[in-house]
């Protein structure tokens, strides 16, 4: 914008008054520039600012989807706990067993199954495909969980 | 018999014949489970004594026959419920040898052992050897099918039974009828018979005189006692519908650890405590997992049940006996 302003008044304009022109617009150009610096560490400091913010963002939802790879779901008192896990695709999901009797997860689909796991055992599962899987404890049927990948 | 006595059998009486669970009627079976109980069922109604009264030295006296439930044995288990499961078992068994009247068998009514490992059914099997009774008959509990769809349940206890563990059998004119409801459950749901075990039992009752008592028996209640915790099986009435035209059915249940009974028609249900550590009252923790009492109580909340059969009333007397009380 400032080069177009430039091109059209040098134009109009005699030799005498070009070069006073040149001067003026030199001047111009100066201030101009010196404006840009400001709008430059104006939008630097948004920029810094946002950048700020979305670095904090992960930590804030440290459970949410996009940072976590891995994610602990604990077994207490005959129940999944979080009953609902979001991770990401190729996140793997620990399950923990904190009770004094046994349980197992199995997906309702046959995507995973583990073993049984007694007191402090525990079961993984690495999720490579995006979905919804539903799971249970075979033992005690009315445990149930989800695990939501994205 | 004091009347305040009395007034206590009646309550329960009463509440035993509401359809519900009722938590007040539970209660007091609780509190007498610790000195002994008998329900004699005779045409629908219950009909509660001391068990001081009639347990003992003529305990049995008269009935054409004894035996013995026992379950969940949760061989394996050692947590501080119950750091020695074994241990109980055995004391269950010398009780069972000490009886006044020899009962013709025994019926474990499941979860045998904790977690279906071969050494976990081997300790058990070398305790049930110690048993004056030889004759004992089996159904799984949802313990003794991890892993291997019971496979090592079936290869020991399971010979010649149908499907993944159910079979009848005939002794002195009651007809007995082992049920599996711990196979194949379904996500969110109870325990469950199957399409096919319903099939095989209601051909199985088929043309049977009404006037033929039945014993049903199988690990989860075939009654509904608390959804929450799984504590019933989805398909239960499809099962008790074949039994209601007969005129006396008695349900033997284990896998909650505690003794609940209900009467409804002809039919009474019963529950087991366990051999190896009790749970908690419907509704009164967290979850279901073994509860935790002193050491010196323990004996009290385990026990065995002795049932007497009377072929001149067509009546079974239930006997629930802790393990803490004597014979005599």
């Amino acid at each position: 914008m400032v080069d177009l302003t430039l091109g059209l008044t040098t134009k109009d304009l005699g030799p005498r008054k070009k070069l006073e022109q040149e001067h003026q617009t030199q001047k111009g150009s100066r201030a101009m520039l010196s404006k840009n610096v400001w709008a430059a560490a104006f939008i630097s400091a948004v920029i810094i600012a946002v950048v700020l913010l979305l670095a904090g963002s992960p930590t804030a939802t440290a459970a949410g989807p996009p940072s976590a790879t891995n994610a602990e779901v604990k077994i207490d008192n005959f129940s999944f706990g979080p009953q609902t896990i979001t991770v990401p695709v190729g996140a793997t999901v620990t399950w923990t067993n904190h009770d004094d009797i046994p349980h197992t997860s199995v997906s309702t689909d046959g995507v995973f199954k583990s073993k049984v796991i007694d007191t402090d055992e525990k079961f993984s599962y690495t999720f490579a495909k995006a979905g919804t899987y539903s799971y249970y404890c075979t033992i005690h049927p009315k445990m149930t969980g989800q695990v939501v990948v994205k | 018999m004091p009347d305040k006595t009395q007034d206590l059998i009646d309550q329960n009486v009463q509440d035993l014949n509401n359809d519900g669970v009722d938590r007040r009627g539970f209660l007091k079976c609780m509190s007498w489970a610790g000195t002994g109980l008998v329900w004699t069922m005779s045409g629908g109604i219950p009909v509660s004594r001391a068990f001081a009264k009639t347990y003992g030295k003529d305990a049995g006296k008269g009935a054409d026959f004894t035996f013995v439930q026992i379950s969940d044995s949760h061989i394996g288990f050692n947590k501080p419920a119950n750091p020695d499961v074994t241990a109980t078992l055995q004391t269950a068994i010398n009780k069972i040898n000490a009886m006044p009247q020899k009962p013709d068998f025994i019926i474990h009514t499941g979860d045998l052992t904790q977690l279906s490992k071969p050494s976990e059914f081997d300790t058990l099997g070398q305790a049930l050897k110690g048993a004056s009774t030889k004759q004992i008959y089996f159904v799984p509990g949802e313990h003794d099918m991890l892993s291997d769809n019971g496979q090592q349940f079936l290869e020991r206890y399971g010979k010649g039974t149908k499907g993944t563990g159910w079979y009848s059998f005939d002794h002195k004119g009651v007809h007995f009828v082992g049920l599996v409801n711990v196979a194949n459950l379904k996500a969110g749901g109870m325990g469950s018979l199957g399409h096919e075990q319903l099939e095989w039992l209601e051909g199985d009752l088929h043309g049977r005189s009404a006037s033929t008592p039945i014993v049903l028996f199988a690990h989860i209640p075939l009654w509904t006692i608390y959804p929450d915790w799984g504590w019933g099986t989805d398909d239960s009435e499809q099962a008790l519908s074949y039994v209601k035209r007969f005129g006396s059915v008695t349900v033997l249940n284990g896998h909650i650890h505690q003794i609940m009974q209900k009467v409804e028609g002809k039919v009474s249900f019963h529950t087991a405590m366990s051999t190896a550590f009790p749970q908690p009252a419907p509704g009164t923790a967290a979850s279901a997992g073994p509860m935790k009492v002193p050491v010196e109580q323990l004996q009290q909340v385990l026990g065995i049940t002795d049932v007497n059969y009377m072929v001149s009333g067509r009546s079974l007397a239930v006997v629930d006996s802790p393990l803490g009380a004597s014979n005599s």
